[in-house]
């Protein structure tokens, strides 16, 4: 126990600035949390379903739970049911094997409902595209409110994306 | 050159890559006798894949890839066009049944077999496209407007008095990959985990056909995100050995700092979410936080936090300037540092070791059995990596001259795997740190004309395992088929096994300690 408690201890609070990251990123991080905090009042629920990744953008949405970035401590989690969730976080092409499971999700999400399409693939179909196995973009199979591209997209562009959902 | 007293003649594959033999079984028969005798002497089946050759040979081909002491023996077997059936290989290695089942799905050509002993169910056709089309036939055409039907599929069931069924899935708790596991368990005792995979099923394969060499390898870059450097450098070893190039030796060099990074990065989570997994969210903060110092490194030097698209056909996309070379000593440093004090207290954690000691045991005779390969064949003490010299196999460069030691734990469960992912951190930490300082000078790039309807195989010991590509090129050398291989595919029916028999909540902490990738699975 003891030695834990040193490494904590002396490991710190990492979340503010984050080294590397460079000042610029550090304070954007920071304003867009605050947003965040300010617009949602309370809490933010967000339900990830990976449609057909590549599972490039789970590694970065991983990544959002990190002490850098430390989405949890602003009082944004990832819940395991969609029936929990404010928001669903869908990385894709959207595969012909995924349509139903993810229809389902999106049925038992309750308002808002908001939806990322995550990902080149999400937004686009990206590299996979359309074909006999991919329905492609996201918004082939359900409504979507925000698209955040990149592949995979970055945490900080994943964060923006969240934001652009909560203030429409 | 042949092989284990059998009459087929093999040739060695040109090039600098992994040690490739390439031969042609006259018919069933010879396959049949070259599959046992592999497996006698504790072979592997490596890979398998069906191609459509009606326009070039007449026919259809079965791909047979074989792990032997001295590497891979990839054996072609020409199948009529008409009733084009094989024997099946699953009664000598289970792991053929489903890349046989798979095989059928996509190419149409089926193992025929015991009519009772042979699995008759779809893999990756879930009821997207009907069973009488096959997406890899030149003929199939794009295959748009079919009916996405629900199809039900024949879960083994297990009976008696109080056993009962879980279904998990495929949206799984957590933020990972989809795919169904089917639970029969008696109170929280687990007596049966059958999967079903196939939902992340993009048509990788076919997308191949008929692109260009360098628009390949963006492709094969994204078959799994998590190994996006091995299967690129597979991909790229596989088309430079059809084409009779060889990558210049800074290239290979700038490609193993690439797949160690790689490995470190990976390892790095997975120790993290096993110590969340059993309680220590501690852990997971703290190896996330390394991850995240990993990742933000490769976004600064190599360009992009997974180093995608970075790894081209003859070299790489980018050179190494001495500040970032040092600047990448000085985090092995770092990182070893910490991950030292960390293992310590993973070590001495009696609630963290007493979920980790007792749980998802496996022996090297399963290994065997399902041809394991990879972290978790060598957390059951086989000596099996790619990288490493071992009795009659010397791997190749930029891997010889480093004297990679593969680390091996006899006790084949989850403290096991997380005592392999350390010790495989150490080890690629030690092999950045050399890769770093000797960086040969020259070329990071060769060009790599297209030879037409050459082929090639490449192998790459990524993170997890042996991953597999396998090339061949079209009389215009555009890409005829491309066939990807996850080592996934042999440890998806290993972890059925590693969970019998112990308790449900387990299962997370087990299925965590492998990480398979579905992604590279479902293709």
């Amino acid at each position: 126990m003891i030695p834990m408690l040193r490494r904590i201890l002396r490991t710190g609070i990492v979340s503010e600035p984050p080294p590397e990251a460079g000042a610029e990123e550090a304070r954007e991080i920071a304003r867009l949390h605050g947003e965040i905090l300010r617009i949602l009042g309370r809490a933010l629920s967000i339900r990830q379903v990976d449609a057909g990744s590549c599972n490039g953008c789970e590694l970065e949405i991983h990544a959002l739970n990190n002490p850098y970035t430390n989405l949890e401590g602003y009082g944004i989690k990832f819940v395991a049911s969609p029936r929990h969730a404010d928001m669903l976080l869908v990385t894709g092409p959207v595969t012909k094997n995924m349509a139903h499971a993810l229809k389902a999700a999106w049925d038992c999400t309750p308002d808002p409902k908001l939806v990322l399409a995550v990902g080149d693939c999400g937004c686009t179909g990206g590299v996979f595209g359309e074909s006999y196995a991919s329905c492609g973009a996201v918004e082939k199979v359900i409504p979507v409110d925000v698209r955040v591209p990149g592949c995979p997209p970055t945490p900080l562009a994943l964060l923006r994306g969240i934001l652009a959902a909560v203030r429409r | 050159m042949r092989f284990l007293g059998e009459p087929i003649e093999f040739e060695k594959q040109a090039g600098i890559g992994s040690p490739v033999w390439r031969g042609r079984a006259a018919d069933g028969a010879a396959l049949t006798a070259f599959a046992v005798a592999v497996r006698r002497a504790d072979g592997r089946l490596a890979a398998l894949w069906g191609s459509d050759e009606r326009a070039r040979a007449g026919g259809f081909r079965l791909h047979v890839v074989f792990g032997l002491d001295a590497g891979h023996a990839w054996l072609s077997l020409d199948l009529p066009a008409e009733r084009p059936a094989y024997p099946d290989l699953s009664g000598i290695f289970p792991a053929a049944g489903r890349l046989q089942r798979a095989t059928r799905d996509l190419v149409g050509i089926a193992a025929a077999g015991d009519p009772d002993g042979t699995d008759a169910r779809p893999w990756l056709r879930h009821g997207a496209w009907p069973a009488d089309w096959f997406p890899l036939r030149h003929d199939a055409g794009e295959g748009h407007g079919f009916a996405n039907a629900a199809s039900d599929y024949a879960f083994v069931r297990v009976g008696g008095e109080g056993a009962h069924e879980i279904p998990v899935g495929p949206i799984h708790a957590g933020t990972i990959e989809p795919g169904h596991f089917r639970f029969s368990v008696i109170g929280e005792r687990v007596l049966r985990l059958e999967q079903r995979l196939g939902y992340v099923h993009k048509g990788v394969e076919k997308l191949f056909i008929g692109k260009d060499l360098a628009e390949g390898v963006r492709l094969a870059g994204r078959v799994s995100g998590d190994s996006t450097c091995a299967y690129a450098w597979a991909y790229a070893s596989a088309v430079e050995a059809a084409c009779g190039v060889s990558p210049p030796p800074r290239a290979l060099g700038l490609r193993a700092l690439m797949l160690e990074r790689e490995r470190v990065a990976n390892h790095l989570g997975d120790l993290g979410a096993l110590g969340n997994d059993a309680g220590l969210a501690f852990g997971l903060s703290q190896f996330m936080r390394l991850k995240e110092d990993w990742l933000r490194l490769n976004g600064k030097f190599f360009g992009h936090r997974f180093m995608m698209d970075r790894i081209l056909p003859g070299g790489a996309a980018l050179d190494l300037e001495a500040p970032a070379l040092a600047a990448i000593v000085e985090q092995c440093d770092v990182v070893g540092r910490e991950a030292r004090a960390l293992k310590k207290i993973y070590d001495e954690h009696a609630g963290l070791q007493d979920r980790f000691l007792t749980a998802g045991a496996i022996d090297a005779a399963l290994a065997r059995e399902f041809s394991l390969t990879g972290l978790a064949a060598r957390a059951t003490g086989l000596i099996l990596d790619a990288r490493a010299h071992r009795q009659g196999y010397t791997p190749p460069p930029p891997w010889a001259m480093l004297g990679v030691r593969p680390a091996t734990d006899e006790r084949g469960g989850v403290a096991a795997r997380v005592a392999v992912r350390f010790a495989e951190i150490f080890e690629s930490l030690r092999l950045l740190r050399e890769l770093a300082v000797g960086l040969p000078a020259g070329a990071v790039c060769a060009e790599v004309p297209p030879v037409p309807g050459a082929g090639g195989l490449g192998v790459v010991e990524g993170w997890r395992g042996e991953v597999l590509v396998g090339v061949s090129l079209d009389g215009a050398g555009r890409l005829a088929r491309v066939h990807p291989h996850d080592p996934s595919w042999q440890a998806w029916p290993a972890l059925e096994h590693a969970v019998m028999q112990d308790i449900v909540p387990d299962f997370p902490l087990i299925n965590k300690s492998f990480n398979l990738s579905y992604s590279g699975h479902d293709l």
